[in-house]
C-alpha cells in the first residue's frame, strides 16, 4: 500500500481540517471518514454538503467541525452545485482548489441521482464521495435504494423486500475518469483512494461504507470491526474503475460467511437462514462477477 | 408624461446600433453585453433561442463566459446559486414548467443573497398543456424573495437585463426579469444594442462577495435556530424595501447613458384620470393604443404600467393613484380561488388609502389569447358603467 502523505503540522502530527468536537453519534463512521479525507485533500478544499448526516456533522451555526469553507446545499443537488463552485473556480482560473462533495445514500442513490448523473456526464471536476450508511439515518432510519435486502429501517418493519442499488456500475456507465470503493474498516486504503482522486481531473467518485450505529443497532464500539467484516465477507468487496471499464480488486477476502457480518447487527435480528442463505448466494455471485470484471485487466 | 420612449440625443445615435431581433435574442445580446461568467442553462421552449444563441457564441469564443449545459433547470439554478457564491456573474433562463421544477432553488438563492439574474419567458403552466403567453408562472415564484421585472417590449427586456445585474449586485438579491411567450420571446422589433464601453461604464466587473475563501473558510448555509431564523428573514425584507430606491436610481443612472427609463410603474395621462387602466407586460402595448382612441371619444381615462412587482411599489401607486376614483385591472394570469395577481396586489396596497377606489379585476389574454385594442376598450367602459366592483375578476373572452 502506498505511503499516506499529508500535510504536518508544527507538532509532527498531520494537520487536521476537521476539528474536534462535531455532532456525530457515537461510533460513527463519517465522522471517521470526513476527517481522514479532509486530512489528505488539505485546507486548499471547498466541502458541498447535502441535508446528510455529514451536514450534521459539520455543525449548526455558529460552530463548525470544519475548518474549510463549507456550503450546506440543497439535498438534490450536490453534483450540481459542486459544479457551479469548479466551473466559476475554473473561470477565475483558480484550479488548485479542490471540490469536495458529501453526500449520503439518499443524496446519492436516490434524489441526488439526476445531478450527479449530468455533472458525471459532463466529466465535471469535483471528488463525490457517497457516505452510505444505507437508509436514511438523519430523518431517522427510513429505507433508500441503498439499503440492503431484507433489512429492516423504520419504513420497512418487516425487511426490505428490494435489492441495493448498484451505485459504481452506474457511475462506471458514466464512463468517469475514476470510481473507487472504500470502508472505514481500511483507512490507509481510504486514504489512498483520496490521494488518487486528488490527482486526477474529472468527476471521481468514492462509495464509502459507513456503518451506523443508531440506524444498523449495533454496538458503537464495533464501527472498525463491522466496516471490516463488509469486506472480509464479501458483501462490500474494495475496488477501483477507471474509465468506467478498467476494475482492479483492492483487497482478496477472507471469503468470511456473511452471518459473522450479520449477526453483529440488530437491523438483520429478523433474518431467516432461508434469507441469510439468500444473501450469501447473492454476495457469492456479485464477487464472482466482479472478479470476471477484474480479470479482464485493462485492454 | 407619456408612455413612449423618450427623444433620444444625438450624441449616442449614431453610436449605438438597431437590430431587427427576437425578444429571446435581445435577452442574449444583454446577457453577453453583461459578460457574464457563468451561463448554466437548460432548454425549454419558448426560452430555448436564448439558450441557443449564448452557445453559439461560446462556440465562436464571443461568449467570454462558461457555458454549463444542465441536465435540468433545477441543477441550472443550483450551479448559478454556486457559481455566484463563488463570488461570478451569472445567468440562466427558463419558463413555466422550467420554474416551477426551479422553486426550492429561488428560495436558496434568495436566502444565499445571491445576485443571479435570470430571464423567465412567460408561458402558460401545465395542465393543459401549451406554450402561450400566461404570467402565473411567474407570479406563482413571488414569495421566493426574488426581484421581479416585467417587460414590455424587446428593447425593454434587453435593457432590464443589464439594469438587473446593477440592480442585483447592488442589492444581493436575486433578479428575475420577465418576458412573454410569443409576444416578445419571438416576435421581432428594431432593438438598440448598446455599445459595449457604454455597458462596461453602467455595469462595473463583478465584484461579488466570495462566500468560499480558503484563506478565511467559512459555513454557508448552516441550519439556524428559530431566532436567527425570523431575523434572516427580516434582513432580506429589508433589503427588498431598500431595492426599490435602488431600482429608481439605477433606472436614472441608466437614462443618463442610454436615454431611455422604464420606472418602477409608468403612468399616461393619470393625473386628470376619471379610470385608470393597469397593466404589465406586453398587453401594456396594446393598452397604450386604446387608451389614446378612448381619450379622443373624450373619456378621462389614464393607464398604469406596474414593470416591477417584488418588491411592490405600493407607496409609489398610492401616490399615483390617489386621486382616481375607479381602477380596471388587467391580468394574464389567475390565481385560482382567488382573482387576478395583479389585481389582488393593488388591492392590498391601496385598501386604506384616500382615495377609496373602486378597483374593478378583467382576467384578459389567458393561455395567450389575443388581447385587442378593441377589447381593452370593452373593459374601459365596463369599468366606467360599472357603480360596484366584483368580489372576483371577470372573464374577458
Amino acid at each position: 500500500m502506498d505511503d499516506i502523505e499529508v500535510t504536518p503540522s508544527s507538532t509532527g502530527r498531520p494537520a487536521e481540517i476537521m476539528r474536534s468536537g462535531h455532532n456525530a453519534c457515537p461510533g460513527c463512521a463519517q465522522a471517521i471518514a470526513m476527517r481522514l479525507i479532509l486530512r489528505t485533500l488539505g485546507g486548499r478544499t471547498i466541502v458541498v454538503v447535502v441535508p446528510a448526516c455529514a451536514a450534521i456533522i459539520a455543525g449548526q451555526f455558529p460552530r463548525t467541525s470544519l475548518n474549510v469553507p463549507v456550503f450546506l446545499a440543497a439535498f438534490e443537488t450536490a453534483g450540481a452545485s459542486a459544479a457551479g463552485i469548479s466551473n466559476a473556480l475554473k473561470y477565475k482560473g483558480q484550479d488548485d482548489i479542490i471540490v469536495l462533495a458529501l453526500a449520503g445514500d439518499g443524496g446519492t442513490f436516490d434524489i441526488g441521482l439526476q445531478s450527479l448523473s449530468g455533472a458525471a456526464d459532463r466529466n465535471e471536476d469535483f471528488i463525490y464521495v457517497c457516505m452510505d450508511n444505507e437508509a436514511y439515518m438523519n430523518t431517522g432510519i427510513q429505507v433508500s435504494s441503498a439499503t440492503p435486502r431484507y433489512t429492516w429501517t423504520g419504513t420497512t418493519p418487516t425487511g426490505n423486500p428490494r435489492r441495493k442499488k448498484q451505485i459504481m456500475e452506474i457511475m462506471a456507465a458514466h464512463r468517469i475518469p475514476y470510481a473507487a470503493t472504500a470502508s472505514i474498516g481500511f483507512p490507509e486504503d481510504l486514504m489512498r483512494k483520496v490521494k488518487r482522486a486528488k490527482e486526477m481531473r474529472g468527476t471521481r467518485f468514492i462509495h464509502l461504507l459507513s456503518p451506523c450505529p443508531t440506524g444498523w443497532k449495533m454496538a458503537e464500539d464495533l464501527t472498525a470491526k463491522i466496516g471490516t467484516l463488509a469486506v472480509e465477507t464479501n458483501i462490500f468487496p474494495l475496488y477501483e474503475i477507471e474509465d468506467g471499464l478498467f476494475y482492479r480488486i483492492n483487497h482478496y477476502s477472507r471469503g468470511l460467511p456473511v452471518d459473522d457480518y450479520l449477526s453483529l447487527q440488530g437491523r438483520y435480528d429478523h433474518l431467516t437462514q432461508k434469507e441469510i442463505h439468500d444473501i450469501q448466494a447473492e454476495t457469492d455471485r456479485t464477487w464472482k462477477d466482479l472478479q470476471a470484471k477484474a480479470d479482464r485487466g485493462k485492454y | 408624461m407619456r408612455g413612449c420612449m423618450p427623444a433620444r440625443r444625438f450624441s449616442h445615435e449614431c453610436r449605438n446600433m438597431k437590430k431587427f431581433i427576437t425578444g429571446n435574442d435581445a435577452v442574449a445580446e444583454g446577457v453577453r453585453l453583461c459578460r457574464t461568467q457563468i451561463v448554466a442553462a437548460y432548454p425549454i421552449t419558448p426560452q430555448t433561442p436564448i439558450y441557443e444563441k449564448l452557445s453559439d457564441w461560446d462556440a465562436c469564443g464571443e461568449l467570454g463566459g462558461r457555458m454549463m449545459r444542465m441536465e435540468s433547470e433545477h441543477s441550472a439554478m443550483a450551479a448559478c446559486l454556486a457559481a455566484s457564491l463563488t463570488a461570478t456573474r451569472t445567468f440562466t433562463a427558463t419558463s413555466s414548467q422550467g420554474l416551477a421544477l426551479m422553486h426550492e432553488m429561488l428560495h436558496f438563492a434568495s436566502g444565499c443573497r445571491a445576485p443571479v439574474v435570470m430571464a423567465c419567458v412567460n408561458r402558460s403552466l401545465a395542465i393543459p398543456w401549451g406554450f402561450w403567453s400566461d404570467q402565473t408562472d411567474t407570479l406563482a415564484q413571488r414569495d421566493t424573495g426574488w426581484i421581479q421585472i416585467y417587460s414590455e417590449n424587446n428593447q425593454e427586456i434587453l435593457d432590464s437585463v443589464i439594469q438587473a445585474y446593477r440592480i442585483a449586485e447592488s442589492v444581493l438579491l436575486p433578479c428575475m426579469v420577465i418576458l412573454e411567450a410569443s409576444f416578445i420571446s419571438h416576435f421581432m422589433e428594431p432593438v438598440e444594442i448598446p455599445e459595449q464601453d457604454l455597458v462596461d461604464k453602467f455595469l462595473p466587473p463583478a465584484n461579488l462577495p466570495l462566500r468560499f475563501d480558503v484563506e478565511r473558510p467559512a459555513f454557508i448555509a448552516p441550519v439556524v435556530n428559530q431566532t436567527e431564523y425570523r431575523d434572516y428573514r427580516r434582513l432580506s425584507q429589508e433589503a427588498m424595501e431598500l431595492s426599490l430606491n435602488v431600482i429608481d436610481g439605477i433606472d436614472h443612472e441608466f437614462d443618463g447613458i442610454f436615454d431611455r427609463k422604464y420606472g418602477l410603474i409608468e403612468t399616461v395621462d393619470t393625473e386628470d384620470a376619471e379610470l385608470v387602466i393597469v397593466t404589465s407586460g406586453s398587453i401594456t402595448s396594446t393598452a397604450r393604443v386604446a387608451q389614446v382612441r378612448i381619450r379622443e371619444k373624450g373619456f378621462k381615462i389614464g393607464l398604469l404600467k406596474i414593470r416591477v412587482f417584488r418588491p411592490f411599489p405600493s407607496e409609489i401607486l398610492r401616490e399615483a393613484l390617489k386621486h382616481v376614483g375607479k381602477i380596471a385591472v388587467i391580468d394574464r394570469n389567475i390565481s385560482l380561488g382567488s382573482e387576478g395577481i395583479f389585481c389582488s396586489e393593488l388591492k392590498a396596497a391601496l385598501c386604506d388609502g384616500p382615495a377609496g377606489s373602486k378597483i374593478q379585476g378583467y382576467l384578459a389574454g389567458i393561455g395567450g389569447t389575443n388581447v385587442s385594442p378593441e377589447l381593452i376598450e370593452r373593459i374601459a367602459f365596463d369599468a366606467f358603467n360599472r357603480e360596484h366592483p366584483t368580489v372576483r375578476s371577470i372573464w374577458m373572452t
